[in-house]
């Protein structure tokens, strides 16, 4: 009687096993929540595009970004600026350079600056962090003590002070500027992830089974962390794009004129806005857009990483 | 209560310690060191010294930290160099600091004001036409740098339709009687409503420019926790009660959905300082962003590390009240 139950039961259990209906992760979920959704595609395809055309640049750039062509037609004195002409689609700017190469090869200095200060934070963030959730205790408070005092500081106002601290700005300085006021924001997500998993019973039974502090943080709690960091940095690309622009408005961007970065050609273009709008126009359009790119994954990737928009 | 202030008010000092801390030490890093930051790079070697033995930069330097703490507690900064050469830095930031209260203050109401009801509204008829575009606006609010947004509206409004003044705080040579250092204020006690209404010209463009993204992200905030609120099981019964509209708005869905509109406001108080920067700098408005900008371009340290540190003690204090605020509103936080 027994044993009939036992393999009933056990047969029961094989063929729910074996039946190939594993219903859906969450990772699937979000998939599927994510290819619903207009905004993820309007964000993802300025991506695409702009990673593309970042990547290409150098070799689809009809002319060098910094050579002066159309100096011949630009004059200071009657404020004039070399108009759209054959090979030159935009013209040139106040300098004589090809306007549309300068924002070709920007792309890809505005994408390196966006990608690097964004990984600054996040490597940054993610030592602290580890360090403060993983171990807790007094290292814990220690950590987030300084953290708070960096999140005191306005982040804009931050990289101005960190700007102002190299005498020949240039990329490196801009993206360092930039990057390091997002760590506290990266520290203090992580952190309140791990501490969120340390008493949670996936952890508790790697503990009850002897896994090693360090293969539970790397294997257990880190990869169940991650989704709320990666939504995350998707908008902390955007905010670096924008904080670099306004360093370089400010005069703290990089100053090498042969590999413009958009901030830069906006700040300069600033000077002129009265007479030649369209100098500025460009750039600031190529900043909104792309900015707008990561705002809508980075928000898209949120609403569909939210358990509590699972059905 | 008594206890959580007490402890919210232990921590900003701490908070404020290591601010000075890091200042400090920001100070030192500066490209010269601080005498070459304070004399320019042209000074004479005496000059040099005498500073250097002035400042105590010859002692330890812990006994050179707690010297550079006193001489803050007392309010002594050093003489601006670049921004109003020879007055002390404290009075620089004096001046002008009613100057940035007004754009600020001015900015975050046309944010608070603008984006509660247009956040409410978007909530109630979610994904209708003024929903949908709100959000549309709302996202590219966020995507616009603030001083490209600044210069468009500048460039339109100001130079190409002269319809407002382009630069500046008041008309120069205006008869204006000056009581408080708040512009639009003075002019409201004194009666002279002209100057009052003149000020007003001169910051409707940088209110708009600021208060853009504070606009954008308390419209968003509002949206989203009216969304979530008005799905609670209270707000149905209170319809169920069969309490007025008005009331249900007001009494259970609003009051409910402010918190984290409360927490945004102290957080978005950061983002007007940094943004009064390049506000500031695009109107040529003398508040305290000009006077930083400035102060970054010609090195004065001096002007430069008041306000940086008045900036962050603002942003330390303001978040502690909010978060005072919110222990008077909510009793679950006081617990913690």
């Amino acid at each position: 009687m027994a044993t009939t139950y036992t393999r009933a039961r056990k047969q029961r259990i094989d063929a729910l096993v074996s039946s190939g209906d594993e219903g859906s992760s969450l990772l699937q979920d979000a998939w599927t929540r994510l290819k619903g959704s207009p905004l993820f595609w309007v964000g993802a395809v300025i991506i695409g595009v702009f990673l593309v055309l970042a990547i290409i640049a150098p070799w689809i750039a009809p002319h060098d970004p910094g050579a002066q062509l159309l100096i011949g037609q630009t004059s200071r004195a009657r404020n004039a600026i070399a108009p759209a002409q054959e090979g030159f689609p935009l013209g040139g700017d106040t300098q004589g350079r090809d306007l549309l190469s300068r924002l070709m090869v920007g792309a890809r200095q505005t994408l390196l600056v966006g990608i690097f200060a964004t990984l600054i934070g996040l490597i940054g963030g993610l030592i602290l962090g580890l360090l403060a959730g993983a171990f807790g205790g007094w290292v814990d408070t220690l950590i987030m003590r300084i953290v708070d005092v960096m999140l005191s500081i306005p982040s804009l106002l931050l990289a101005i002070s960190i700007g102002v601290l190299f005498s020949n700005p240039n990329l490196t300085s801009v993206i360092i500027a930039v990057g390091v006021p997002q760590i506290p924001v990266f520290a203090r997500l992580l952190r309140g992830q791990l501490l969120a998993q340390r008493e949670s019973d996936h952890v508790l039974a790697a503990r009850a089974l002897g896994v090693k502090q360090g293969t539970i943080v790397f294997r257990h709690m880190l990869p169940n962390s991650v989704s709320p960091v990666i939504v995350q940095a998707t908008l902390v690309v955007a905010t670096s794009i924008l904080d670099a622009a306004a360093l370089s408005y400010l005069g703290l961007g990089s100053q090498d004129v042969s590999q413009p970065e958009w901030g830069q050609m906006l700040g300069e273009a600033q000077g002129s806005i009265d007479s030649h709008p369209q100098l500025a126009f460009w750039p600031a359009g190529a900043i909104i857009i792309v900015v707008l790119g990561f705002t809508l994954l980075g928000e898209s990737l949120r609403e569909a990483i939210d358990p509590k928009n699972r059905r | 209560m008594l206890r959580y202030t007490v402890r919210r008010l232990l921590q900003l000092v701490l908070v404020l310690l290591v601010l000075s801390l890091l200042l400090f030490v920001w100070l030192r890093s500066l490209p010269g060191g601080p005498v070459t930051a304070l004399l320019g790079e042209r000074a004479t070697p005496a000059k040099r010294a005498e500073l250097t033995a002035v400042l105590g930069l010859d002692q330890p330097i812990f006994v050179q930290y707690f010297k550079f703490l006193a001489r803050m507690l007392r309010g002594d900064f050093g003489q601006s160099t670049g921004v109003s050469a020879g007055t002390p830095a404290l009075d620089v930031f004096f001046t002008r600091f009613g100057a940035t209260i007004e754009l600020a203050v001015g900015a975050m109401i046309f944010g608070l004001v603008l984006g509660i009801p247009l956040g409410y509204m978007a909530a109630k008829r979610r994904a209708g036409a003024l929903d949908n575009s709100l959000i549309v606006v709302s996202l590219v609010g966020i995507a616009v740098p603030v001083f490209f947004l600044a210069f468009l509206m500048k460039y339109l409004f100001a130079v190409k339709w002269g319809m407002l003044p382009p630069s500046g705080r008041q008309t120069p040579g205006i008869d204006a009687t000056r009581v408080t250092g708040l512009f639009i204020v003075d002019g409201l006690i004194t009666r002279e409503w002209d100057a009052s209404w003149d000020s007003v010209k001169h910051l409707i463009l940088p209110w708009i420019a600021l208060g853009t993204i504070p606009f954008a992200v308390i419209f968003r905030i509002t949206r989203a926790s009216v969304l979530e609120v008005q799905g609670e099981d209270f707000v149905r019964t209170a319809e169920a009660k069969g309490l007025t509209r008005t009331t249900i708005r007001n009494r259970h869905v609003l009051r409910n959905a402010m918190l984290p509109v409360i927490t945004v406001t102290g957080l978005l108080s950061g983002l007007l300082l940094t943004g009064a920067v390049l506000t500031e700098k695009v109107f040529a408005y003398p508040g305290l962003g000009e006077a930083l900008y400035i102060g970054f371009t010609k090195k004065d340290y001096p002007v430069v590390q008041v306000i940086i540190l008045a900036a962050a003690a603002a942003f330390v204090i303001i978040n502690t009240l909010v978060d005072l605020t919110y222990a008077l509103v909510d009793p679950r936080i006081r617990a913690r």
